[in-house]
């Protein structure tokens, strides 16, 4: 017996993150831009609803498209000095097409040898109760030190950030 | 039609690959940091992905996902301060007017 992942959800989930990410890569207006990375997240926190990671759904929701997008656009608008600064020509980088190509090259060899050797999907739901009970038990430790390394950016983030020459 | 773990694995294969394409290409310091998060999420659904398939009542994938999560808030957070306080030195986002430890 196994569970199987919805193939209609999941294929249009795939082409609104993969169109997302090219139209955040294409587009001319860097505000536009971080609207499809936008897009991406929520598409990307879909994905995780049909992994039934219910958790790391929501989450991603909250971190990724509340916050982090939010925080772009601010630092988008406050970097921009006129209007006409947002758009820019497409930039193409013919060592970065090399790059990916080699990289999408290895990567298709190794899940095309190795992507099978990982069966179907387990009928064993993850829970998100037990992931709260494991979180706060065997991982307690990670747990803290990620909120020390949270606490440390966000002092280092007004440090950097703080108008003034005094530093 | 059924979805196994090759799918997911190509489609964060996908999403990694033009998060790269755009850390290397684009010239703007706020693109070079969107497209890195890009590349985090990526990574973050191959583990959530190889986590459901292969460690359903663990959760590791789920926990490392967790964690990545920590570090790439942190870390956007802190790079767009470093733009903040770029720009306020440059007056420019641009990666090729930081070139001031140039030789």
């Amino acid at each position: 017996m196994s569970e199987s992942v919805n193939g209609v959800a999941f294929v249009i989930l795939a082409f609104a993150s993969i169109g997302g990410a090219v139209g955040m890569l294409t587009t001319r207006n860097i505000i536009h831009a971080a609207f499809w990375l936008l897009e991406v997240m929520v598409a990307v926190g879909g994905l995780y609803l049909l992994l039934s990671a219910e958790f790391l759904a929501v989450v991603q929701i909250l971190i990724y498209a509340g916050a982090v997008s939010v925080l772009m656009l601010f630092v988008i608008m406050l970097t921009l000095r006129r209007r006409e600064d947002s758009v820019r020509p497409v930039e193409v980088s013919i060592g970065g097409g090399i790059l990916v190509a080699v990289f999408g090259t290895v990567m298709y060899v190794a899940i095309a040898r190795y992507g099978d050797r990982v069966g179907e999907m387990p009928i064993v739901v993850p829970d998100t109760a037990a992931l709260g009970e494991l979180l706060f038990t065997q991982w307690a430790l990670p747990f803290e030190v990620a909120s020390l390394v949270l606490l440390v950016a966000l002092v280092g983030a007004v440090w950097w950030s703080r108008e003034g020459d005094d530093r | 039609m059924t979805i196994g773990p090759s799918a997911f694995l190509g489609l964060a294969a996908v999403l990694f690959a033009l998060g790269l394409y755009g850390a290397v290409a684009r010239r703007s310091a706020v693109m070079v940091l969107m497209s890195l998060e890009l590349m985090a999420v990526a990574v973050n659904l191959n583990m959530v992905a190889l986590s459901r398939f292969v460690t359903p009542t663990e959760m590791t994938g789920q926990f490392f996902a967790i964690f990545t999560m920590v570090v790439s808030a942190a870390e956007i957070g802190l790079g767009l301060a470093l733009v903040l306080a770029i720009y306020r030195q440059t007056r420019s986002i641009e990666l090729s007017s930081i070139d001031s430890l140039k030789g």
